[in-house]
């Protein structure tokens, strides 16, 4: 345990540091403009496992808290010319307490009760911003980036390397949930929620815990994306499809281990990002559908329950 | 006062047109379980199938509507199927991967549609498309009054449906106690097909109201995932009658918003009301006896 | 053999309990008191109402009207994980195993949320192999919950029971559906860990079990107490013969 503990560790300095140095050398700006969004998404999944995978609340909300991480940040903007870092971690607590009263409001709906619940908050919030005039209504808000601060030449680089950290922050935090009591208990939960309860777990207090640190990373992810694209409207940054590619990544990777969204969100992003540039956005779209049909039907358990299917059998084969 | 008035002839209208395209999903998960957020994707689908009828024939939408019911009576068959053979036969989870599957298709739809059709909407041509009818000062467009008129008989029709034909309390029997029904020499699963055939071939005729009333985009389904699941969860699960009202409550609900605060707030309004009644009572208004 | 020695406070103690489901009565203002050590036998027909009186003392079910007490506190709006933490484990009729795990994770819920005090991993896992091995399930540690047979599944419901470290233990019908040699082996498994610091309920519909093993026997019917005593006045009492034969 301890030194699967420091390969990781070490694997995550080395993924920074690799990111890091790719802002010194490479020159073109694309790599970081493609590369910035497989990171969010990455982020993005692995942030939504904590409920939906951990815990098993399928939640079609992760536009909701994209959105309000964007419009957090949008609006700190505009408001007080707030710094990324800041906008960062306002965007995760205001998430974290989205997640604290989506949990209060919908955990004791069951299944899909609480998908449709989650979609219904979505919606809503995004009606609400629409009709916020200061931060643009309808018609979105452009926004203005700030100089860029050094060791980077530019924006879009900072925000790359930004991104990448909270890749390694939501990995961390999802790996040490899996890995602690919190893990064992969602997963317990998860499986039968009466035999958890009666074996002493607080279901309800664990739920409202994943609903809590899941939604804090998942504003956190969205909170860059202003300054990304500089410029934010409701009907994109509430756009349903943030919900169900994530969804989709975490369902294609496996939600049983931390690193199942992580493969998801990067086989899933890569091929929209080639597919986006060389044919169409709606075939990504297409993809996205095809996809996640093709797993849920083929693949219940995603590309790691394949990855340990196989291995098994190879194990069985030897013996 | 008169606006008032106006906005509930309106909303009442509207509403039974809500109620006409919830009719279907009000069988699907209202009756079968299925978490079917496609529904509104077929809605949609249906609304194209109306408008290339419409379009090359020159055919009354109402009738391209009928024409397609065939059809999409055999999607309706196997959709099913395949949604059992993959995840009611597996049992664990159905729902959580059932819904995933069922956005999949949903957008896999949309993007076929896009692809076939671009992102332009698109509308039908009738006599009664267009004009009104004055009473005193109100105007009621023609188009509405079909919509309400198709409505109220499709309810009838499926009301009388599922009570007094055989296959009909199958389909009932089936949603209470599916051993009861096996016990009698019925196979549950053919008759759960029988009624998601049923539930979509309905989308037929829905899909005509649909372009009737306003023309048509390829990711229209959006907007109306939450109108037809707040009206059935809104209706008790399962009652048909019961989607008419919630319909009409919705419909009326969302036109007053309209004409008092804006029309930039009316899609909130489906998914306000239907996480208000799923926050009292978590299981849905009329939770069905288990 | 009547005398169970005048115990001092009963370790639970139910007092005018009733639970409906809709206009249907499925457990009829029942009050009892279960005595500390005590082994206590609980029957009645199909439907009588036996496992939503456990639902009700566990937390599954809120009761209407009617109070639980264990050990002298208060116990009625508690949720399950809170009773589970004073003391109060149970198995399910159907088990209901964390499908997901092995059979040692099973028991590490348990032990990670249900432990009194703050122990050690290691001392976690020793205390589970010990349960196991006790259960005679210990060669079944790694083993995934869905494969193993039913009579080791009722074992594990059981064990992982008793990873709670339970003050009152019910196992509810643990022997249904077993061939007679397992009973009997589940059977010496609840005797043995029965003693004077776990109280255990009973329920069970195979008779020689439950006289074998119950200090004292209470049956329902309809909801209703019918009777309550030694197995052998229960056996004997009327009601009862006619409530079994009656179904
Ligand atoms: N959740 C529920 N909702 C509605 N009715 C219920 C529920 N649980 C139990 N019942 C009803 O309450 C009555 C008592 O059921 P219970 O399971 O307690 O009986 P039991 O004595 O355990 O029977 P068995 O010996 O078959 O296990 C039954 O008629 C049952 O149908
Ligand atoms: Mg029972």
């Amino acid at each position: 345990m301890k030194r699967s503990g420091a390969a990781f560790w070490i694997g995550a300095a080395a993924f920074l540091a690799v990111a890091f140095v790719m802002t010194k050398v490479i020159g073109n700006q694309y790599p970081f403009f493609a590369g910035y969004v497989i990171l969010q998404f990455i982020a993005l999944a692995v942030a939504w496992s904590i409920l939906g995978g951990y815990a098993g609340y399928v939640n079609f909300g992760t536009s909701a808290f994209y959105g309000v991480g964007v419009y957090a940040s949008v609006f700190l903007v505009k408001a007080f010319g707030a710094p990324l870092p800041v906008q960062i971690l306002t965007a995760a607590a205001i998430g974290a307490l989205m997640g604290f009263a989506l949990g209060l409001l919908t955990l004791r709906m069951q299944g899909i009760f609480f998908s449709i619940a989650t979609i219904a908050l979505t919606i809503i919030i995004e009606t609400v911003v629409t009709n916020w005039r200061y931060v643009g209504g309808a018609a979105g808000i452009q926004i203005q980036r700030p100089p860029v601060t050094a060791p980077f030449d530019n924006y879009v680089q900072l925000l790359f390397f930004i991104q990448a950290v909270l890749v390694v922050l939501a990995v961390a935090i999802s790996r040490y949930i899996q890995n602690s009591w919190i893990g064992r208990g969602l997963q317990a939960l998860k499986d039968d929620e009466l035999a958890a309860e009666c074996s002493g777990v607080p279901t309800l207090r664990l739920k409202l815990l994943a609903c809590v640190i899941s939604g804090a990373l998942l504003c956190a992810v969205g909170a860059p994306g202003a300054m990304y694209l500089q410029y934010a409207d409701p009907s994109s940054a509430f756009n349903l499809n943030y919900s169900v590619s994530t969804l989709a990544m975490s369902l294609i990777g496996g939600t049983a281990h931390w690193i199942g969204p992580v493969i998801g969100a990067i086989v899933l992003s890569t091929t929209q990002q080639l597919l986006t540039v060389t044919i169409s956005s709606e075939v990504n779209v297409l993809v996205l559908g095809v996809m996640l049909v093709l797993f849920v039907v083929g693949a219940p358990e995603g590309i790691i329950g394949l990855a340990r299917r196989i291995f098994h059998r190879s194990n069985e084969g030897r013996e | 006062m008169d606006l008032l008035l106006d906005a509930v002839v309106t909303g009442v209208l509207l509403g039974c047109f809500y109620g006409a395209v919830s009719l279907g999903l009000s069988v699907s998960f209202g009756l079968l379980d299925v978490p079917h957020v496609a529904h509104p994707a077929f809605l949609v689908l249906a609304s194209y199938g109306v408008f290339i009828i419409n379009e090359q024939y020159g055919i009354d939408p109402l009738i391209a509507g009928l024409l397609i019911t065939p059809l999409f009576f055999v999607f309706g068959l196997i959709a099913y199927r395949l949604y059992y053979e993959t995840f009611e036969k597996r049992g664990s989870d159905a729902g959580v991967r059932g819904i995933a599957f069922f956005f999949g298709v949903a957008f896999i739809i949309e993007v076929l549609i896009i692809i076939q059709f671009g992102v332009d909407q698109r509308a039908v041509t009738a006599d009664y498309i267009g004009k009104s009818w004055r009473i005193a000062d109100t105007r009621i467009p023609y188009r509405m009054l079909v919509a309400f008129a198709v409505a109220a008989a499709l309810t009838i029709v499926l009301t009388l449906y599922l009570s007094r034909t055989f296959m009909g309390r199958a389909i009932r029997a089936v949603a209470q106690d599916q051993e009861a029904l096996r016990l009698m020499g019925a196979n549950p699963i053919r008759v759960k097909q029988w009624a998601f055939g049923i539930a979509t071939a309905v989308l037929g005729i829905a899909g005509a109201l649909l372009i009737i009333v306003a023309p048509v985009d390829p990711t229209l389904d959006r907007a109306y995932i939450g109108r037809t699941f707040c009206v059935v969860v809104m209706a008790g699960l399962g009652s048909m009658s019961g989607t008419l009202v919630a319909a009409i409550i919705l419909g009326v609900a969302e036109t007053i918003v309209t004409t008092m605060v804006g029309a930039s707030w009316a899609p909130a309004i489906s998914f306000a009301m239907l996480l208000g009644v799923l926050a009292v009572r978590p299981q849905g208004l009329f939770g069905r006896r288990s | 053999m009547t005398m169970a020695p005048e115990a001092p406070a009963p370790l639970l103690r139910i007092v005018s309990l009733t639970k409906r489901f809709g206009g249907f009565t499925a457990v009829d203002n029942v009050s009892v008191d279960i005595r500390p050590g005590e082994r206590f036998g609980l029957i009645g027909p199909n439907g009588s109402g036996k496992t939503t009186l456990i639902n009700c003392i566990s937390g599954a079910f809120r009761t209407e009207p009617g109070t639980v007490l264990f050990r002298d506190e208060d116990i009625t709006s508690l949720q399950p994980h809170m009773r589970t933490r004073r003391g109060i484990a149970r198995s399910f009729q159907i088990p209901r195993p964390f499908r997901s795990m092995t059979v040692a994770e099973n028991l590490m819920v348990a032990l990670d949320f249900a432990a009194h005090e703050h122990v050690s991993v290691a001392q976690r896992r020793d205390t589970m192999m010990g349960i196991l091995t006790q259960m005679g399930l210990a060669s079944k540690a790694n083993a995934a919950a869905t494969q193993l047979s039913q009579v080791e599944l009722r074992k594990m419901e059981l064990a992982r029971a008793m990873a709670t470290h339970p003050k009152l233990l019910i196992s509810d019908e643990a022997m249904a559906g077993l061939s007679s040699s397992e009973v009997d082996e589940v059977l010496d498994l609840l005797m043995s860990l029965a003693s004077h610091d776990i109280t255990i309920i009973m329920i069970e519909h195979i008779m020689q079990a439950v006289m074998r093993f119950s200090d004292r026997v209470m049956c329902l019917d309809a909801g209703k107490i019918i009777a309550m005593g030694t197995p052998s006045e229960v056996m004997a009492n009327q009601r009862v013969q006619e409530a079994y034969l009656g179904t």
